[in-house]
């Protein structure tokens, strides 16, 4: 089984839009989105949600007032600054509580409570590309480290279940925890950026944190035309970082024309940019044949030495 | 008056805003750059940087000479960060929240307190005017929230720095760390496009940050993409539409050139120039709704 997985370090380069289209071009794989926090993809796939399950991740302290005498110690113990003071009477901000049960510990009154928190739902869905797995945070709520992992797990149950060879990802932006979580045992990661400096700098930290966990990439610099030096210079450092290039695409009008009517690119539309991105979902499936023969390869050299 | 600058999907154009909304602010202005993961403002505004700084956060180092394997660290710690397997005592810094429970807890005195590497905050100046704060998320590290608040910190610091207005570019999303970034502000300016996506994740937006009771307005950018809906939304929440930014492939180039739109297009600082006195009305208004309501 192949995991594949479309990030970018900077927001709005089209990691959505292109995994959209990946989706629909991909024979025979499970699609995820792991952007919790943010979830787009839905948009286009349009799932018919078969399962749903709620999602629960750690703790959150809460003060019984009844019971609080109001000695302060929680205030004085909290790193997180979640314990105000309020004319009420002692109170906790559940936007700032890390749930780290300091404060439960060793409240002498035993007057906190530490319920689990419920962070959001999971969903096993059916759409027109296959089956999909995907989730949604509730709003400020945090832990989409765990939840991207929860994501994960339950993508390669049902590929191994229902015989899917490949799990299509949509990540999230940045380079921290989520994405961090989304990377630990992929396969490949598609790194989408743009010819801007926001574009390339991103590029290199998320480069740098593929690098660090040992994942295979490939750029696509997408509306590579808005500045055809920057593209270049992008592509000279591919080569310089060892990283496949694997494509500049051009902008086009129809990604956001396509997005209006819920379909991915490549249905709404078969030439310009979909010709690109067929090209390119072709190369990427190419490098993870390559990769399978040198496997073996190198298995078949083990085990005859 | 603390503006932060945000939005729930990623680029829809928080950087462009922020540092032109500082190109032509008019009195004396602060920005700090919060998105730590992928920070992006100092790309457009080369300020000149005059200070840095690691920042860490408190990690337990062990002495195990001193354990007696109790466990009651182990028992304690939320986040797996540290465990007592047998008569083996492990630490794992990575997974640590630094909320000091195992030193604390420790009846032996056995935990003291060590260091994790976060990132770097660095300090500076942009066109001999505008302050500059930025944090940069070391490579690998996971949580950007302490580094954000070893910004804020760092700005708090700085007396001369923090009594200026300050505008905040905040992280993409609507998790821990864009709620972390938005809590100093007391204005949030939600910057979005007219397409699908961007109206969705406008809404997450507006459901995360409502809680927090402080006023909320948007810019939309790329305006004359896609559909109405972000403008019915945005009058049916009573959230004022205070900028609309056309969608132009001449903005998309200056952008692409690394220019302050502000800067490089008349037109464009005109606009935010509007979009700055618009920023103090809501402020006003919502500064007399307060002191109505207390009445």
């Amino acid at each position: 089984m192949r995991e594949i997985i479309v990030i970018s370090g900077k927001g709005g380069t089209g990691k959505t839009s292109l995994t959209a289209a990946f989706a629909h071009l991909a024979v025979n794989a499970v699609i995820c989105d792991l952007d919790v926090d943010a979830p787009d993809l839905h948009l286009i796939l349009q799932p018919e949600i078969k399962t749903r399950e709620d999602f629960y991740s750690g703790h959150e302290a809460v003060i019984d007032p009844a019971a609080c005498t109001a000695c302060g110690l929680c205030a004085e113990m909290c790193r997180f600054g979640a314990v105000s003071n309020p004319p009420a009477g002692y109170r906790i901000d559940p936007l700032k509580c890390e749930g780290c049960k300091v404060c439960v510990q060793f409240c002498p009154a035993g007057a906190i409570q530490f319920p689990d928190r419920h962070c959001g739902e999971w969903f096993i869905s059916r759409t027109r590309f296959g089956p999909m797995v995907h989730a949604q945070l509730f709003p400020g709520a945090e832990n989409s480290g765990r939840l991207v992992a929860l994501l994960r797990q339950k993508a390669r149950e049902l590929a191994q279940a229902s015989g899917r060879s490949l799990i299509l990802s949509d990540g999230a932006p940045g380079i921290g925890c989520p994405v961090i979580s989304s990377l630990s045992g992929t396969d490949f990661a598609v790194l989408v950026t743009e010819p801007t400096p926001s574009g390339r700098h991103d590029l290199e930290r998320v480069a740098e944190l593929c690098r660090h966990f040992k994942i295979p990439t490939g750029v696509i610099v997408n509306k590579s035309d808005l500045n055809p030096e920057n593209t270049t210079d992008i592509q000279r450092w591919c080569d310089a970082a060892q990283t496949e290039f694997l494509a500049a695409l051009p902008y086009d009008p129809a990604v956001t024309e396509a997005m209006v009517q819920r379909q991915s690119v490549t249905e709404y539309s078969a030439d310009g940019l979909s010709m690109g991105i067929r090209r390119t979902w072709r190369r990427i499936l190419e490098l993870g044949q390559q990769k399978e023969t040198s496997k073996k390869a190198a298995a078949i050299h083990t085990s005859l030495s | 008056m603390i503006v932060a600058v945000a939005s729930g999907k990623g680029g829809t154009g928080k950087t462009t805003v922020a540092a032109s909304l500082a190109w032509v602010w008019d009195r004396p202005v602060t920005v700090v750059d919060l998105d730590v993961e992928e920070p992006n403002l100092h790309l457009f505004l080369k300020p000149d940087i005059v200070g840095r700084e690691t920042a860490v956060m408190e990690v337990p180092v062990a002495d195990e000479s001193k354990c007696t394997y109790c466990r009651a660290c182990a028992d304690l710690c939320q986040f797996k960060a540290i465990s007592v397997l047998g008569s083996v005592l492990l630490t794992f810094p990575e997974m640590c929240h630094g909320c000091g429970g195992c030193l604390a807890v420790c009846p032996e005195k056995a935990l003291s307190p060590g260091t994790r590497e976060l990132g770097e905050v660095s300090w500076g100046t942009a066109s001999g005017r505008i302050g500059f704060f930025m944090g940069r998320l070391r490579v690998g590290e996971a949580m950007s929230p302490p580094l954000m608040r070893a910004v804020i910190a760092k700005l708090g610091q700085n007396r001369e720095a923090a009594a200026r207005d300050v505008i905040i570019d905040a992280p993409p999303g609507t998790s821990c760390p864009a709620i972390n970034a938005v809590l100093p502000s007391n204005l949030i300016l939600l910057v979005t496009e007219p397409t699908p996506f961007g109206f969705h994740d406008l809404k997450l937006a507006h459901a995360a940050f409502a809680p927090l009771g402080k006023p909320m307005a948007v810019v939309i950018n790329r305006a004359g993409l896609g559909d109405r809906s972000v403008q019915d939304f945005c009058r049916s929440q009573q959230m004022a539409v205070l900028a609309e930014i056309p969608f132009d492939r001449s903005l998309a180039e200056a952008y692409s050139r690394g220019r302050v739109l502000a800067d490089a297009l008349p037109n464009m600082h005109n606009v935010f120039a509007q979009l700055m006195t618009a920023l103090r009305g809501v402020a006003k208004t919502s500064r007399q709704g307060e002191v109505a309501a207390h009445a």
